[in-house]
């Protein structure tokens, strides 16, 4: 599903990944786990499409199709999905309204016709109900004033909504107490299919209780240094980073 | 012939035509010799440093539209707030078209200022506030000198209006250019309520220049929603200038919103005589290509415990001009005022130019006021939350404008009028996207 393949990037002038190498498939989930500053965020940025992100070299290839060149939009509307670290507060415009322009607005890039109004508002309530977020929350203002907890629900709610074949998840964890946990995790495992994957970028092995992966991988200044199993979550969370940059050094 | 001397000499022909009692004729005698002696505004006047009527002033602008023109409602219908219930006053090249009207003398008046001008009855009324709170600047003179038509709403006592009244301005192109002077008066007497839409609209790509004349009073309690459409076409041009006075708790609020025109300058005062009086000014703004709006608002604050609110947006494109010059003067004896100002700007483009300048002259010492101007971009980090849900650019910038004018949007208090402006945005930014507006 996505091909990530020595991926290279800038921010400014500079460098934050060194050449990275993912491969995910349709039905995992990847966790991608590293300390501060070692380049996850940018990573789900660049694979996003932001556009103060330089690609400098590299390939991403999201379903057999090299999307280095597309806008964040276009990559959207290829299936891809980012939920924020820091979602954006957008005042004036309601979430349901919001989630009408994406839906109509994916619809159209498919060449589709706008949703009808009852099948959106069904929808709505179906998916809204998925994450246990009042009705009230739906005509509120898109996350002006939400606690941390709503905002990321929000972001699942969004998930739920536009149903992406690839959910990159930067940092979901952080700002939820455990029962927001509960349920933005039960959301995101609700989701799941055989179909679609799940990217994981997180500090704490936490949230890997909730959504458990198929692999982690360990981002150090700008590379994937080790992959493995969700073992290699727990060992983290015990033993911190400095191990693995022992082996490095040691190579 | 310079247009300031095709006035002056066109005024002695128009004034020998014209049924007015004689003092209104004094009055018209007067301002027409105040026209004479201070001409137009230039960049000179410190209220017009950054609006030039300059090139607006060159064309050969006929004074009175030789015949008069019948165009037909289904032509004009989508100008029309038709789906609410309303009094309509509309005016083709300045004069009042039956045909096209809902006029009423039931209650309130909503009718022309030909009538009130002209008829006895209405004379202790004329004489009360015909002209009275107008400053005798060049233009008001102007308009006063050649006042003959216009709206004339004039709500009781005690009475609320049982619908809003929508005066609408046509004119045809029948002439190459024309220059029109429509004067309105609004009475509102204690306690009663009115709502009001107002709106100049060309048919023509002819040039139109517009001087308008609006003098509003508010008796005590009264309260004035009122709301000016400003979408003309671009080889129009208009110059709005509106007074209000308010007497004790009245509530008087002034919504523009300028999308369309050449150039539009809005002179909007407010003097509040009495206490605990609320007065708001709200106005959105959104041009592009060489289009240039200035709002040049005033409020006086002469009695105490009294509340202003201005709220004005502005987004700009390609090599629009925007002016927002907003003077707040609070006397002396008006202590526990509140006076908010926000002047809040996007440019779009990097020629597009806004000048912003806010005035306080406070000479109270127990007071809040409070102004706050802003200009920037459109946020990155929005557009790129936006364009991540798959909205593309052009939609995702209108999403952001649409959302930036919003709260000034959301305070209308007519539904169907706030759908309307909803949908003259989404026109303006050319953009569906995917719920009603």
């Amino acid at each position: 599903m996505l091909k990530i393949k020595n991926l290279h990037a800038s921010v400014e002038d500079k460098e934050i990944l060194k050449g990275i190498n993912l491969e995910i498939n349709a039905g995992e989930v990847h966790a991608i786990m590293g300390p501060n500053g070692s380049g996850k965020s940018t990573l789900a940025n660049v694979v996003a499409g932001k556009e103060e992100y330089e690609q400098t070299s590299g390939e991403i290839i999201f379903e057999n199709q090299e999307i280095s060149e597309l806008e964040a939009d276009e990559r959207a509307h290829k299936g891809l999905f980012l939920s924020f670290q820091y979602p954006v507060e957008i005042p004036g415009v309601s979430v349901t309204n919001f989630m009408k322009t994406a839906i109509n607005e994916n619809r159209k890039a498919q060449g589709l016709e706008d949703m009808p109004a009852k099948d959106m508002l069904k929808k709505i309530r179906e998916k809204s109900e998925l994450l246990d977020m009042d009705r009230k929350f739906l005509s509120r203002s898109l996350n002006e004033g939400f606690s941390g907890g709503e905002k990321k629900r929000n972001e699942i709610f969004q998930m739920a909504m536009l149903e992406p074949k690839l959910a990159i998840l930067d940092e979901t964890d952080s700002g939820l107490d455990i029962d927001a946990l509960r349920i933005v995790s039960n959301g995101v495992n609700k989701l799941r299919t055989k179909d679609n994957a799940v990217l994981v970028i997180t500090h704490y092995q936490r949230l890997l209780d909730y959504i458990v992966p198929d692999y982690v991988h360990v981002l150090l200044e700008g590379k994937i240094v080790k992959s493995g199993g969700k073992e290699l979550a727990y060992k983290l969370e015990e033993h911190g980073y400095d191990w693995i940059k022992e082996e490095m050094k040691a190579v | 012939m310079e247009l300031k001397d095709k006035l002056i000499s066109s005024f002695f022909a128009f004034e020998e035509h014209v049924d007015v009692n004689t003092k209104v004729h004094n009055t018209r005698s007067e301002a027409m010799k105040n026209f004479e002696a201070t001409g137009f505004p230039t960049r000179k006047d410190e209220d017009w440093k950054y609006t030039s009527l300059k090139s607006i002033l060159k064309e050969d602008y006929s004074l009175f539209p030789k015949k008069e023109d019948a165009i037909e409602y289904k032509d004009v219908k989508k100008y029309f707030i038709h789906d609410i219930d309303a009094y309509t006053i509309v005016f083709i090249d300045g004069i009042y078209s039956s045909h096209l009207s809902q006029t009423t003398h039931d209650k309130i008046d909503a009718c022309l200022m030909s009538s009130a001008l002209s008829k006895d009855k209405y004379k202790p009324i004329i004489e009360k506030y015909f002209n009275k709170i107008a400053p005798k600047t060049s233009l008001n003179s102007l308009n006063t000198a050649f006042s003959r038509e216009g709206a004339f709403i004039n709500i009781p006592k005690n009475t609320v209006a049982d619908k809003p009244i929508q005066i609408l301005n046509f004119s045809t192109g029948n002439e190459s250019a024309l220059m029109l002077q429509p004067r309105n008066l609004v009475i509102l007497g204690e306690n009663s309520n009115v709502q009001i839409i107002e709106r100049h609209q060309s048919l023509t790509d002819n040039a139109v220049l517009t001087n308008s004349v609006t003098e509003i009073y508010a008796e005590k309690r009264a309260i004035l929603d009122y709301y000016k459409i400003q979408n003309d076409k671009s080889s129009a041009s208009l110059i709005d200038n509106t007074y209000v006075e308010q007497k004790d708790d009245s509530n008087c609020s002034i919504h523009t919103f300028s999308f369309g025109g050449k150039l539009t300058r809005n002179n909007l005062q407010f003097f509040q005589k009495g206490e605990h009086i609320d007065s708001t000014m709200k106005g959105v703004t959104i041009i592009e290509d060489k289009q240039h709006v200035d709002h040049n608002t005033l409020v006086h604050h002469i009695e105490p415990n009294c509340e202003s609110h201005q709220d004005y947006k502005g987004i700009y494109d390609d090599k629009s001009v925007g002016v927002f010059n907003g003077k707040v003067v609070v006397e002396k004896e008006a202590q526990k005022t509140n006076a908010f100002q926000s002047n809040n700007n996007i440019l779009v483009s990097d020629k597009a130019t806004i000048n912003s300048k806010p005035q306080l002259e406070i000479f109270a010492d127990d007071v809040k006021c409070s102004h706050g101007c802003t200009i920037g971009q459109l946020d990155e980090d929005a557009m790129f939350y936006l364009k991540s849900r798959g909205i593309p650019e052009k939609e995702a910038r209108a999403l952001l404008m649409y959302a930036f004018a919003n709260n000034v949007l959301s305070s209308v208090k007519i539904p169907e009028l706030q759908q309307r402006i909803n949908k003259l945005i989404a026109n303006k930014l050319n953009v569906n996207l995917g719920f009603d507006l």
